[in-house]
């Protein structure tokens, strides 16, 4: 295991900005998760640290080695693609054997190797078989054992679960967190699904048009969003376009006046998380008289989820919001017309500026 | 009722077309095997009779053993060089992006498209100029034979090779390297065997169409140098008996034998 460094790396095709200088530090041991939008260039940079795609500019540093001019076969870097790429004429053991083979290991090492990591992933007997008469989910386990056999520096995961069904793929995603802790592997995974990327990730690097937008925990990412496509990629959020008038005081376009967290002034955006807005009848002056924002407004759209209820509010002919309600036992559960207020504190209403 | 019944018709239309396909191309092959089991030396309907003396009569005649062994021979070693020229010429078709790419592999398909005659008079010329201007013999060798067929034999390869390469998930590559198999030992302990039932194929109807190949040879044949299908030309051309047929029946059972063989090991279906 060794620790990653990429710094300063670019790709261009062309006109083609895919990936702008973009500069990581994966600490050994350390799952990191690049999350983003597809086309975001997420999964050009973990080919370029993978070997297979050619920087235009900057350099991958593995254990303090530079191998940014490396051919892939002479970096220790074992990769999980999000088809699995087994070999189709090989049997499993055949599969998980060819990095050994290739790293010239003695016949005996490879095959107890074999044998420890089908073990590792939960496949011993299952050696003889081949690809094809293999369920997607076992293929994916003989893609990761395969990876792990060469005990790589670092492991890199192309959105591995994609090609999984959701019931397994929270299954999946568990187990290799598991194997990750335990044999210490400093990983970077790409995914699009954030869901996947919040459950498994020690820290998680949006990007977006080729540039990282933020690096940091679930709870950096969720609740200090850096920019507006942070707040609407992780979670979701409802913004309202206008103006920041004064630190702390905020005017939609709609004419509504916002108490927000925010320094100075100018044209701006203001982002709600939906689970803040708590909602009330305007019978009863809405739903706590304590919150720092109380707007009247009209339902015009109730999405039952089941544990919770999205509620759309248009709040003035420009601004509409979300509130999400947990569907709990004596809930206010308003219908599609009816006045209500919403209502948020200040800190839940950042601002970003434009 | 009536979408039963146009059901049931459409089912017979496409059938009955079917049949009458197949029984257009197994037509001739029938007849000939037939024939070939005629007792009379003139072929006549109805047959006066069976037997196996044909069959017998083709090993008294050394023209059709020598012929069958030079088309053996020039169709093994063509389909040896067709392999190694066109199984790379197909990877760099179909891998690579260079100029002129679409011509040169509609190029490398011509020798299918362009006459027999046509390609044997071409290659006639140039083998007798390539002759003048080396100033070694060209013309009639067993070599410029082999060198013709090879022409013939590449669009097979090419084409059915390619057909496989394109089926090939370039990720299986891609993992071979990050595992530490370099580009050669990639290509040849996964590329190769993912493009294997292309390459079988591709030899075997090369091969073939090199076995059958009449006009392109009469063109290159030195002389006491024939193939079959020449032993076959000169014999009918002041004979006629069922010892042609006989030896079509050979060639259709070796061609077939050859086929089932291959087909065990590559479904030919596949990449046909």
């Amino acid at each position: 295991m060794a620790q990653l460094d990429i710094i300063g790396l670019a790709k261009r095709y062309g006109d083609f900005h895919a990936v702008r200088d973009v500069s990581l530090s994966i600490k050994d041991g350390e799952f990191l998760v690049l999350l983003g939008p597809s086309g975001c260039g997420k999964t050009t940079t973990l080919r370029m640290v993978a070997g297979f795609i050619e920087p235009t500019a900057g350099h991958v540093t593995i254990g303090g080695t530079d191998v940014t001019v490396l051919p892939p076969w002479k970096r220790n870097a074992g990769m999980v693609f999000q088809n699995y790429a087994l070999f189709p004429h090989l049997t499993v053991n055949e599969n998980v054997a060819f990095g050994l083979q290739m790293r010239k290991l003695p016949k005996a090492d490879i095959a107890k190797r074999v044998e420890e990591t089908l073990a590792l992933v939960r496949l011993s007997g299952y050696g003889g078989r081949l690809p094809r008469q293999l369920s997607g989910g076992q293929q994916q386990r003989v893609a990761l054992a395969r990876a792990l056999a060469i005990h790589p520096d670092v492991l890199l995961l192309d959105e591995p679960l994609s090609n999984l069904d959701a019931k397994l793929r929270q299954e999946v995603r568990v187990e290799i967190r598991e194997l990750q802790r335990k044999m210490g592997l400093t990983t970077v995974m790409v995914t699009h699904d954030q869901e996947e990327a919040l459950t498994m990730a020690d820290r998680l690097v949006v990007m977006s048009e080729g540039l990282v937008r933020q690096v940091g925990s679930q709870r950096d990412l969720y609740e200090r969003p850096a920019d507006r496509f942070v707040a609407g990629f992780v979670g979701r959020s409802t913004f309202l376009e206008g103006t920041l008038e004064a630190p702390g005081r905020f005017r939609t376009d709609g004419g509504l006046a916002v108490a927000c967290a925010g320094d100075g002034a100018g044209r701006a955006v203001l982002s709600v998380r939906p689970e803040r807005v708590a909602v009330g009848p305007s019978s009863v002056g809405g739903p706590n008289t304590g919150l720092d924002n109380s707007l009247p407004g009209t339902v015009e759209f109730v999405s039952y989820l089941g544990a919770l209820i999205d509620i759309h509010v248009r709040l003035s002919p420009s601004d509409r919001m979300v509130a999400q309600i947990a569907n709990r036992d004596g809930a206010f559960v308003p219908e599609v017309g009816q006045p209500i207020h919403v209502g948020w504190p200040a800190s839940a209403s950042q601002v970003f500026k434009e | 009722m009536i979408a039963v019944i146009r059901r049931r018709a459409r089912r017979w239309a496409l059938n009955g077309a079917a049949a009458i396909t197949l029984g257009y191309i197994l037509t001739p092959l029938v007849f000939v095997t037939w024939l070939a089991f005629f007792r009379q030396e003139i072929p006549s309907f109805p047959p006066e009779g069976y037997s196996m003396r044909w069959f017998a009569a083709i090993l008294d005649q050394p023209k059709f053993v020598e012929g069958f062994r030079m088309s053996f021979q020039v169709g093994v070693l063509a389909t040896f060089f067709g392999l190694s020229l066109g199984v790379p010429a197909a990877l760099a078709v179909v891998r690579h992006r260079f100029a002129f790419r679409v011509p040169l592999s509609q190029l490398l398909l011509m020798p299918l498209i362009v006459p027999g005659v046509v390609l044997g008079t071409a290659m006639y010329v140039f083998q007798v100029e390539a002759e003048k201007g080396l100033d070694v013999d060209v013309l009639g060798t067993f070599y410029a034979l082999v060198a013709g067929h090879t022409v013939i034999i590449i669009p097979w390869v090419v084409r059915l090779v390619t057909a496989s390469l394109v089926g090939v998930d370039r990720s299986i590559e891609e993992a071979a390297q990050n595992l530490g198999a370099n580009a050669f030992v990639t290509f040849w302990r996964i590329t190769l065997p993912a493009i294997r039932p292309g390459i079988v194929a591709g030899a075997l109807f090369g091969f073939v169409t090199s076995f059958g190949n009449l006009e392109m040879s009469l063109f290159l044949v030195g002389p006491g140098r024939t193939t079959l299908p020449i032993v076959v030309l000169q014999y009918l051309e002041w004979k006629i008996d069922p010892t042609i047929a006989a030896v079509s029946v050979v060639q259709i059972l070796l061609i077939g034998i050859a086929m089932l063989i291959t087909d065990r090991y590559v479904k030919l279906a596949r990449v046909v």
